[in-house]
Formats: structure tokens, sequence, C-alpha cells
């Protein structure tokens, strides 16, 4: 009875005005209803399947029963020459195709964002295009415009006397063709995003420069550039993350052949896992990518972040 | 001519020149799908549409399904989407709107869920599928990526902005939690509910790793899976690949054209905002 009695007064004792929000229902599990099927979802979903992962990791079949090796796994991948060379393929990519693409997409942005330029919106839209082809569409498509025989861009390099190229089938030029497709692909997507950030810049910087005598390009590389600066990590960030976990591309277009010239660590872990069934060993090769994009990802926030804000 | 005019014309043709390279393997992706196989790679190429699209179609259709393959597709897409908006609307709206213990955990896990790349789940999800014995079923496609980080992130950023005295005022008009939700809420959400709703769709028509590991049945292959298994042929029927490419890509750049706004600015997420 006692409780009873005190808990409209404690109720009564809050003054209404002094609640900060008019939402506050400590009580309610009302929340439940909207956040419900998310956690259980998540908990089903990923925190199980991440936990099982990490443990899988440390783990190994031999004979028939899952058994905890430690970090063999881990130490297996020191002497496995075709993870080192998916490795080496993806610092390829990171240090060549990302670069040059952000660089395409810079320039694409600028003009696309020149005060004079005419149908703007038709332009971007013929350069976001591609990045909304179906990814193993484009592969596809790709494979038919490589093919060695016959393929319209061997025709066409044939035209003009440079002679065909076996696209898909020789070491480098598999790796250009990747190069090539993952570029088509996402350089416009960059643009856009470039191009949206250009455009909170304010004209006037562009004015102020102008009187201070400086040409369009000097402006773009002196002033406009170091300013976008936040968004061109957020775009390298993203290239790069989406390079280090690239799968469909390559499987399609190379099945990371050959010789796994176009291998990358994902496609590597899948094969691992599901041709091989080798379930540790790809659990663990998944858990030194997440290492792996952390760790890049935080030394791009912290080289081109400095300076930002 | 003065060095400006010269520099706009070369800006015109370095757009003029990607707009071509982004533009041509749609072009021939469209041609190639009316033409026979020995047809595309005759020298010179064809760049006119040929009279070969029916027979292309009805091949694809009794060889692959490709009618059913569809369909499937467009099924599964349309199921997930539907779900998935929904599930990340509401978590959305219970993280902005509501106060309750556990919350900056939940939010640290929808942030997390965003930085871990989905592979690492690949092995313990095909394992716990196989358990279940739903391998080759499509609540297994469907179910384990349903709650989506990103689409819940979008939504709560969204609903952060919606103002609190609607819904109180609606409550003293007696509305239930739910019923606020779906009546005054949501509503009023409408254009980042779009852009969810598209990139969702787009996501999960475009899917590929997960689907190709789950599906193993011919009549129950989704567009992607079925591209794959054609390439994989010994015999490669590529005017009706070109075909499938196309009917592949064609939905979603209707989308597109239809919503570009909403599309770029589901894309693009949080991109250009500081």
């Amino acid at each position: 009875m006692a409780a009873l009695q005190t808990e409209p007064a404690k109720l009564e004792s809050v003054p209404v005005a002094d609640a900060p929000r008019p939402r506050r229902r400590r009580f309610s599990l009302t929340h439940w209803w909207f956040t419900g099927p998310a956690t259980v979802l998540f908990v089903a979903f990923f925190a199980y399947p991440l936990a099982a992962s990490l443990y899988q990791s440390f783990t190994a079949d031999q004979d028939g029963a899952t058994v905890f090796v430690g970090l063999r796994q881990y130490r297996r991948m020191f002497q496995d020459p075709v993870l080192a060379e998916s490795l080496v393929n993806t610092a390829l990519l990171l240090v060549i195709q990302v670069p040059v693409m952000i660089g395409l997409a810079l320039v694409l942005a600028g003009v696309l964002n020149a005060s004079w330029l005419r149908f703007r919106g038709g332009w971007r839209l013929v350069y976001f295009l591609p990045a909304v082809t179906t990814l193993v569409a484009y592969s596809v498509v790709f494979r038919v415009l490589l093919k060695t025989d016959g393929g319209m861009v061997n025709q066409l390099l044939d035209g003009i006397g440079i002679g065909a190229v076996d696209w898909l089938n020789n070491a480098t030029w598999a790796r250009i063709s990747l190069v090539l497709s993952i570029t088509w692909r996402w350089t416009g997507y960059n643009a856009v995003i470039l191009l949206a950030g250009l455009q909170a810049i304010g004209r006037e910087q562009y004015e102020a420069a102008s009187i201070d005598g400086a040409g369009a390009v000097t402006t773009f590389v002196r002033v406009i550039v170091p300013q976008l600066r936040p968004v061109i990590l957020f775009c390298s960030i993203t290239s790069t993350i989406g390079t280090l976990q690239l799968f469909d591309e390559n499987y399609v277009l190379t099945r990371g052949g050959p010789d796994n010239a176009t291998m990358t660590p994902v496609l590597y872990l899948y094969k691992v896992g599901f041709d091989q069934m080798d379930f540790g060993y790809a659990a663990a090769i998944a858990w030194v990518v997440v290492l792996l994009i952390g760790l890049i990802s935080l030394i791009q926030f912290r080289f081109l972040g400095r300076g930002s804000r | 001519m003065s060095p400006r005019i010269l520099g706009r014309a070369g800006a015109y043709l370095v757009l003029l020149a990607g707009a071509v390279v982004s533009l041509v393997p749609f072009y021939w992706m469209a041609v190639a799908a009316t033409h026979d196989t020995a047809d595309l790679f005759r020298s010179p190429p064809p760049f006119m549409p040929g009279g070969a699209l029916m027979d292309n179609l009805s091949r694809l259709q009794s060889e692959h399904h490709f009618g059913r393959v569809v369909a499937n597709s467009l099924g599964v897409a349309v199921v997930y989407t539907v779900l998935s908006s929904l599930i990340s609307a509401m978590c959305g709206y219970g993280l902005a709107k509501y106060r309750f213990r556990g919350r900056g955990v939940l939010l640290g896990v929808v942030l997390a869920t965003m930085m871990i790349p989905m592979q690492v789940l690949l092995v313990p999800l095909f394992q716990m599928m196989a358990n279940l014995g739903w391998t080759d079923t499509y609540q297994a496609v469907i179910l384990p990526f349903l709650a989506n980080a990103f689409g819940i992130f979008l939504m709560r950023q969204a609903f952060l902005a919606f103002p609190d005295e609607l819904i109180e005022s609606a409550r003293i008009d007696g509305a239930g939690d739910l019923r606020i939700f779906y009546q005054v809420v949501l509503p009023g959400v409408r254009p980042q509910l779009g852009a969810l709703v598209i990139f969702t769709f787009t996501s999960q028509w475009n899917s590929f790793i997960w689907p190709l590991l789950m599906l193993n049945t011919e009549e129950k292959f989704t567009v992607p899976i079925a591209l794959n298994q054609m390439i994989g042929l010994s015999h490669v029927d590529y005017s009706g690949l070109m075909l499938g490419s196309f009917a592949a890509t064609l939905p979603i750049m209707v989308v597109f054209f239809v919503f570009q706004r909403q599309f770029v600015a589901g894309l693009l997420g949080g991109a250009v905002k500081g």
C-alpha cells in the first residue's frame, strides 16, 4: 500500500516543463515494437555468425571432427602463394586503379561543375549509368567485348593496326581488363559524388580566384580540390573497401585466372571455403580482410582527413 | 579563336569521349541481344539492331527457363525490398524517437555492420542455412540480410529531423504508437523512404555471391545466377547472354530514369554532408 501511495506523488513531483522531450518514457517497452525485428535479425544473422566465424578461424577439420588449432590457420597464410598473389593483385589495384579512377572522376566532376556547361543533368545521367548496371551483367558484357577472337575491342585494335590482344587469357592483360572494367563502372559514380561536393562550394570562391588572376585549372587545383578533401576521402575509402572486397567482377570476368593473375582475397576465400570446404582457413582469410580494411581505412583517414576541420 | 573558346571546346570533347565510353557497352548489349552469336563476332561487328531477338528470347526460355528466372528475381527483390525497408524504417524510428536502455549498443551494432564486410559471415551463414535445411530456398536468400544497417541509419537520420510536436499531438488525439508510425511519421519521410526503397531493390536485384551459394536448382535461379551459369557452359550462347544481361539491367535503368533524384540520394548516402 505504501508503495502505491508514493508513486503518484513521485510522478507529480516532476515538473512538466522540466522534461526535455515529451517522448521520454522510461518504463515503456514500446520501442521493441520498432527495434525488435531488426534486433532479432542482427543477433541471429550478424552477431552469431560473426562470433562463429572468429571461433572457426582458430579451428580445423581433422578426420571429420572440428578441433581447436590456435593460430595455425593464420600461420598457414604466410606459406600460401595463392593468397600472396591475391594480396599483390589487390595492392596493385589499390595503388594504380583507385588513384587513377579518383583522379579521372575529379577531372570529370570539375568539368561537369563548370558554370558554362550546358545539359549538366544529361551529362550526369550518362556518367552515372554504368554504376546502375547489374554487376554480373556488365562483367558479361566486358567478357564479350574483350573476347580474343572477334571481340569488338580487338576488331577495333586490329582496324587501327595495333593488332589483337589476348585480353582475358594473358596474366598482364587480364589484370588490365579487370582494371578497365572496374574503372568503367565506378568512375562516373565517384564523379557524381565529387560533383555534389563541388556544388556545395560557393561560386564566389571561383570569382575571387579569377580576380586574383588564377586560371581555371589553377583555381581548381589550388583552391577547390583542397576544400573537397572530405569528399575525396569518402570516395577513396569506399573505393578501397570495394577493392578489398572485390569478388563479382573477377569471378565473372576471369574466375580469378589465368593462373590466379586476377585472384582477390575474397574470391580466394570463396574457393577455399566452398570448393575445398576448408572452413577454418576461409574464416581466417576473411578476418585478415577485415583487419586490412580497418587498417587501410584508418591510414587513409589519418592521411587525407588531416587538416579538414 | 580565343583560348577560352578552345578550352571549352576541349572540355566538351573530353566529356563527349567519356560519354561514348560510358554508353557504348549499353548500346552494344542492346544491339547484340538482337543478333545471332555468329553475327556478334564477324567483322565489322553489327552496329544496328538485327532480327534475331525473338529467336534469342525463345532459346533463353526453352534452355534456361528465362521467364521463370526473371520472375524469381522480381519476386525475391520485391519481397526483400518491402520487408527490409519496413524493418529498417521501424528500427530507425525506434532509435531516433525512443529512449531506452541499450539504445547506444544497438546503434553501435548498426554502425559496426556497415564496416564489417559480409564475406566474414559467409561460411557460418552457409552452415547455418544448411543446418536449418534451408539451402536452395528463398528464405535463405532473403532472411539473413533483411536487417540492413545502411537503411536503418538512413531512416534514423530522417526521423531525427521529424518534429516531436507532431507525434505528441497525434498521441493526445489518442493514436497508438504503431498508428502514429504508419499514419503520421512514415508519410513525413517519404523522400528518404523512396531513396531507401530504390537502394534496397537495386542491391537485391544485383545481389550475386549469396544467392550463388544458396540456390542450386535452375528453376529457382535469379537473373545474375542464371547469367553466371550460362558463362560456365562449354558452348557459350553469347547472344543469349547479352539478351539476359540486357534484361538484368533494364529494370534498374527504368527505376533510375524515373527516380533519378532519389536514386542518387540513396546511393550517395551520407557522403556529402560535411
